[in-house]
């Protein structure tokens, strides 16, 4: 591949296009799970933008690979690579037409058959990291309420964490159960709030207030692996 | 929920004043009747006011050769007695918290009831919740109102405020020694910790809110120290290796599970320490839980707490430990109590488990240096999550 210059211009044409034909942008993964690729012609003055169906291609000169053209550029380069899709498919409609189109060609090494086309499973592993992060900073917050008298609102110095350590013994893999003390079937909601409410002499949270939210995502998160039981005792 | 459900609290102040407002208003024969159903119905449960001391026989004295406990030509000379611990109070100031005070009001009123009176009560340690001068004077007036004399042991809560200054001016030295009745009984600082706070510049009220909480990984491990591990070989140094030795020690002297604490880093320097006499007992605080193990010739008990009960850890759970029944949440005494100790004729000890608001249980120290092949305790109904 060129100094970056035809990565480039795979990913602005697909940016590009996917405002033409509501197709999500496709980023390239690297090592053998790499999705596959669309080969673009080699770019010889100007950047290369593609067309999502792999196949029509136009020549912007001048723009260095990498830069920014102006949006009065950008729409001009789509009219033109649309046109271009038009001349080649006389009397279609794209929409119809991109439905019917083969599989791209895979990329090399990939191993066995891939579902294309599916905007939901096409995360990269930068993805996953980024919404592990945003898991594990909301199991944080619940982690820090559960080890606070303060946060949680109690009134004589007790929190989560003294009758609780790592959240043991909170078991909430067994609710819904019926809870005998509450003469109903309570869920793990329910028995934080009654501890909020008697052991910590706080006042009870709504179920959507965030701390319960992240007091039950802390809790959770604590008993990965356990087999859900529910009305266990 | 808050209007539909009340507290423990709320129920039982409720119940108890519909019931002294009915005996204000009782003639001397309703009084009367009351009060023999009551005691009916206690000596029906085979309980003896307050139930939760139940009284055993002391002197096993001779019996019992095949678990190699009887008395040897020579160990004559121990006298049985007894001892009742409180511990692990966790008391903030009154005006904070009343809950702790009630606990630990109730476990003095247990041990004053108790007749005969023991010989001494051992406080184990953890007295105030974030060693403050207030918490540990309360925890002393409160303690001031024992019959027998106490022993006073330190725990972390104690003393990670001002690394043990007002414990000490309160109660004198943490480590000491004494005989009694033919054993030899030391008392432990095994809660010292090498230092993590300068390097994070923690203030002592930092310092002490990470050693008091068990589940953060900050803090290190406590120890009982070389400096304190020279004093009780010198300490010893005179004692015969039959006379029975009582460990009393706020961090249990193993290692049972160490991201909690639940262990002491030099706990194998100790125990090496004691493996010279024949009857050694350790009694620790610190695990709120019934505990037990038996390691070589060193049989340990853990202390109940009167503030709450911990979860068993999830590992390296003593295999001779049989775990006492979960607690019940909605109820603020269950799986705290308190316990006393009886040192036997033979020097060793029996102790029973004063689980409020259920039977005691009473391990037997054949149990342990059997290897639990007699006298094992009653399995518990409700095993931990």
């Amino acid at each position: 591949m060129g100094p970056g210059r035809t990565w480039t211009a795979g990913v602005l044409g697909g940016v590009l296009a996917a405002a033409l034909i509501g197709s999500a942008p496709r980023l390239p993964r690297a090592g053998a799970d790499a999705l596959p690729a669309h080969p673009a012609p080699p770019a010889q003055d100007g950047l290369v933008v593609q067309l999502c169906d792999g196949a029509t291609s136009v020549t912007v000169p001048g723009v260095q690979a990498g830069r920014p053209m102006p949006p009065d550029q950008a729409v001009a380069v789509t009219r033109e690579l649309m046109a271009r899709w038009q001349r080649a498919h006389p009397g279609q409609r794209w929409e119809t037409a991109e439905a019917a189109a083969p599989a791209a060609t895979a990329a090399p090494g990939q191993r066995g058959a891939s579902q294309q086309g599916d905007t939901y499973a096409s995360f990269t592993e930068r993805d996953r990291r980024i919404w592990q992060a945003e898991t594990d900073a909301f199991v944080a917050e619940g982690n820090r309420i559960f080890h606070s008298a303060e946060l949680l609102g109690g009134t004589i110095g007790v929190s989560c964490d003294m009758c609780h350590p790592n959240a043991a013994n909170t078991h909430p893999e067994t609710y819904p159960k019926y809870q005998v003390q509450l003469h109903r079937v309570a869920l793990l909601r329910d028995m934080i709030n009654w501890c909020i409410e008697n052991p910590v002499k706080g006042r009870t949270l709504s179920s959507d207030d965030p701390k319960l939210r992240a007091l039950e995502a802390y809790i959770l998160a604590q008993r990965r692996g356990v087999p859900l039981a529910y009305g266990k005792h | 929920m808050a209007a539909r459900h009340k507290s423990v609290e709320t129920k039982y102040m409720e119940a108890r004043d519909t019931v002294l407002r009915a005996l204000r208003h009782c003639d001397r024969r309703t009084f009367l009747k009351l009060s023999t159903a009551t005691m009916g119905a206690v000596l029906a449960k085979g309980l003896v006011p307050p139930h939760s001391f139940q009284l055993v026989e002391v002197a096993h004295a001779g019996e019992n050769a095949q678990t190699g406990t009887a008395l040897a030509a020579g160990e004559i000379g121990h006298r049985p007695f007894t001892f009742a611990y409180i511990s692990d109070a966790h008391l903030y100031e009154r005006t904070l918290n009343q809950r702790f005070v009630r606990a630990i009001v109730k476990a003095v009123d247990d041990v004053n009831a108790l007749d005969p009176q023991p010989d001494f009560v051992l406080f184990g340690g953890d007295l105030a919740q974030l060693g403050r001068p207030g918490e540990l004077e309360l925890g002393r007036q409160i303690l001031s109102g024992l019959k027998a004399p106490v022993k006073m042991m330190v725990g972390e809560h104690d003393w990670y405020l001002d690394l043990g200054a007002k414990w000490q001016e309160l109660f004198g030295p943490p480590t000491y020694s004494f005989d009694w009745k033919g054993c030899h009984v030391v008392v432990l600082q095994s809660v010292y910790e090498k230092d993590f706070w300068t390097e994070r510049k923690l203030t002592p009220e930092q310092r002490m809110l990470t050693v008091a909480g068990l589940d953060n990984g900050v803090q290190s491990r406590f120890e009982v120290g070389e400096e304190q591990r020279e004093w009780l070989k010198r300490d010893l140094a005179h004692v015969p290796a039959t006379t029975p030795i009582l460990v009393f020690s706020h961090s249990p002297l193993y290692k049972y599970y160490r991201p909690w604490n639940f262990w002491t880093e030099d706990a194998d320097e100790v125990q090496a320490i004691l493996r010279p006499y024949r009857k050694v007992t350790v009694i620790h605080g610190h695990t709120h839980q019934m505990l037990f193990n038996q390691i070589g010739n060193i049989s340990f008990y853990g202390m109940l707490s009167t503030a709450w009960p911990w979860p068993y850890a999830p590992q390296g759970l003593p295999k001779l430990t049989v775990q006492m029944n979960r607690a019940d949440p909605f109820d603020q005494f269950d799986g705290c109590g308190d316990g006393r100790m009886t040192v036997r004729a033979d020097g060793l000890v029996d102790t029973i488990y004063s689980l409020w608001d259920r039977n005691p249980v009473t391990i037997r120290a054949d149990y342990l240096v059997s290897h639990g092949k007699v006298d094992r305790p009653p399995a518990p109904q409700f095993a931990s999550y």
